[in-house]
């Protein structure tokens, strides 16, 4: 469409871009957990932690999933999204296949401060479908890194892949592998120990991961997650509750999409 | 070919604006579009003080289309014009700042004190928020309130206003008339239609509002009936929107009678729509020689 070409000319130096990228690969890895590479120029600046916006074809769901980065190789031009189909719009997404078009949002977020764990003895914990942003992370990490991962069962995604960075220490829900709890359980069994941590996972965790930080002294940054319309800042669906007044709302509210998704846990009430 | 059209005396270059809460002040579609394009920039709404808004989730998809219950989130008056309104001003394209108030003097107090800006070029008053509960949709759904509140702006204002108005009443008509009888010099419509999406999982409201404004595609032929009707209506000109997503649909609207559109929920889905729907209605005025766009104002046969 003739159209989209002058628009994509005029937009070509903008950060925040909206593509028809091409799906590289995908496989199912666990059950409902799909692994999708996308060819994409977005992949040239990535920060672990940052998150891309993905948009159905189907009409009836219109609006943009917001999925977080779990690799980037900035040298091939691919990104890789790790995700649990649990709607039409993410369930549409699992039958794409190698060859089909994706419309992508990115790069959005602010993502994990890397820069501040260099040389420390770093945490990094992640729970279910929370996991795949530590996998960009853990790589870029340089410290002493203890990768701490909550799952249901003993289907263990991405454990491989961040061994590759990280010792890895495992809870599971049903106790079929490692600790049998949670992340918090897999910490206490091993008896580890951190002076700062990123943290990703259902609001649980979180916020057990923010009380853990908060009662040894240990910086911690978490990656919140809300429902998101635009994703870019503008709507104002996504925010979280800040303790003090914030710098772009002037209420206590920040927006999960532009000023997180990855907040210092102190900064915000979870 | 000629986009121009004129509202309320306010020259825009072309008919496309921004609805008023999916746009911010610009800043963040910014990065995606060139502002100067657009007809008119309509703000996020703005209050005498900073409004919190409600608890998340604050949205929700539905069919073809979503709820929203942002609850009129915004830092006040006093950052919008430190801030915002240096941003716009940057820009060449027209600055319409949408009011909202709890009470006729939060309104008033917002309306004198923009007066004293004169970037701004137009008032849209928001009378008609579906997700405040306090007083201002009130405003929007009682004939007698609307011309009330209409009235009393028109005494403090110093640009021309225009009034939103809510789809949640039994006949627009009669909201419309009660508007321009109250001396607005335009109309905008629709606000979102209220809405409500149960999660069957877990027995619970999607939203923390429980109820919340629909937009979206979905609701585009509610509201082009409404214009329609209003057009009818009432003698002031008429801003339409509800659902707009290409230049075939402002052009509906514009058949319709509205003189301009907004492109509102259908930002979140395509970053790029307001420069698209632009670039459509002027294939359209290519495809069917249309030379100035204000012909096909209230056209349908």
């Amino acid at each position: 469409m003739q159209t989209n070409m002058t628009g994509i000319a005029e937009r070509a130096d903008r950060m925040k871009q909206k593509q028809n990228a091409v799906v590289l690969s995908q496989k199912k890895i666990a059950t409902d957990i799909y692994d999708m590479w996308i060819e994409t120029s977005l992949a040239a600046e990535v920060k672990p932690g940052q998150f891309v916006c993905i948009y159905p074809k189907d009409k009836s769901t219109l609006l943009p999933r917001p999925i977080s980065i779990c690799e980037a190789d900035a040298q091939k031009g691919a990104l890789r999204v790790v995700y649990r189909a649990a709607g039409a719009g993410t369930r549409e997404f699992a039958g794409y296949g190698e060859g089909d078009s994706v419309s992508v949002l990115g790069t959005l977020g602010n993502g994990f401060p890397v820069e501040e764990g260099r040389g420390k003895r770093i945490f990094l914990i992640g729970g279910g479908i929370g996991i795949p942003p530590l996998l960009e992370l853990a790589k870029r990490l340089e410290g002493v890194k203890r990768a701490v991962l909550g799952y249901r069962n003993q289907e263990l995604f991405l454990r491989e892949d961040l061994e590759t960075y990280a010792a890895t220490y495992v809870a599971t829900e049903d106790g079929s592998m490692g600790s049998k709890g949670n992340v918090m359980d897999a910490i206490g069994d091993n008896a580890l120990e951190a002076d700062i941590i990123y943290a990703c996972g259902p609001m649980p965790m979180l916020r057990a991961v923010k009380a853990y930080g908060a009662e040894h002294h240990i910086k911690t940054y978490i990656s919140l997650e809300e429902r998101m319309a635009c994703g870019v800042g503008a709507c104002l669906g996504c925010v979280a509750k800040t303790k003090e007044i914030d710098h772009h709302s002037h209420v206590h509210n920040a927006r999960i999409c532009t000023d997180g998704p990855v907040f210092d846990a102190d900064v915000v009430d979870i | 070919m000629n986009t121009e059209v004129t509202l309320a005396g306010i020259k825009l270059k072309n008919p496309v604006m921004t609805a008023s809460g999916t746009f911010g002040s610009g800043m963040e579609y910014g990065e995606f579009v060139d502002l100067n394009r657009l007809g008119a920039v309509v703000t996020k709404g703005v209050a005498n003080v900073p409004w919190q808004g409600n608890p998340t989730p604050r949205v929700a998809e539905v069919y073809g289309g979503m709820l929203n219950a942002i609850g009129l989130q915004n830092p006040g008056i006093d950052v919008f014009m430190e801030r915002d309104i240096p941003f716009l001003k940057q820009y060449d394209t027209k600055m319409i700042v949408n009011v909202c108030g709890k009470t006729v003097e939060d309104y008033i107090e917002v309306v004198e004190r923009l007066g004293e800006e004169p970037a701004v070029s137009m008032l849209e008053i928001n009378v008609s928020c579906p997700n405040v509960k306090e007083g201002a949709i009130a405003f929007g759904q009682e004939a007698h309130a609307l011309y009330g509140i209409t009235n009393e702006i028109k005494k403090h204002a110093k640009q021309p206003v225009m009034m939103k108005l809510s789809p949640n009443v039994t006949d627009i008509t009669e909201m419309a008339r009660a508007a321009e009888a109250g001396g607005c010099d335009a109309i905008s419509l629709i606000n979102t239609i209220t809405g409500m999406k149960i999660d069957i999982h877990k027995k619970r409201f999607v939203l923390a509002n429980k109820t919340g404004g629909m937009s979206g595609p979905a609701i585009k032929p509610i509201a082009v009936r409404m214009v329609y009707q209003a057009a009818h209506a009432v003698k002031v000109p008429i801003v339409g929107m509800g659902g707009i997503a290409t230049g075939e649909d402002a052009i509906e609207f514009l058949l319709a009678g509205a003189t301009a559109v907004s492109i509102g929920a259908m930002n979140f889905v395509n970053p790029y729509a307001t420069i698209e729907v632009i670039e459509g209605i002027e294939k359209y005025m290519r495809d069917y020689q249309v030379e100035n766009v204000s012909e096909l104002i209230g056209a349908v046969e």
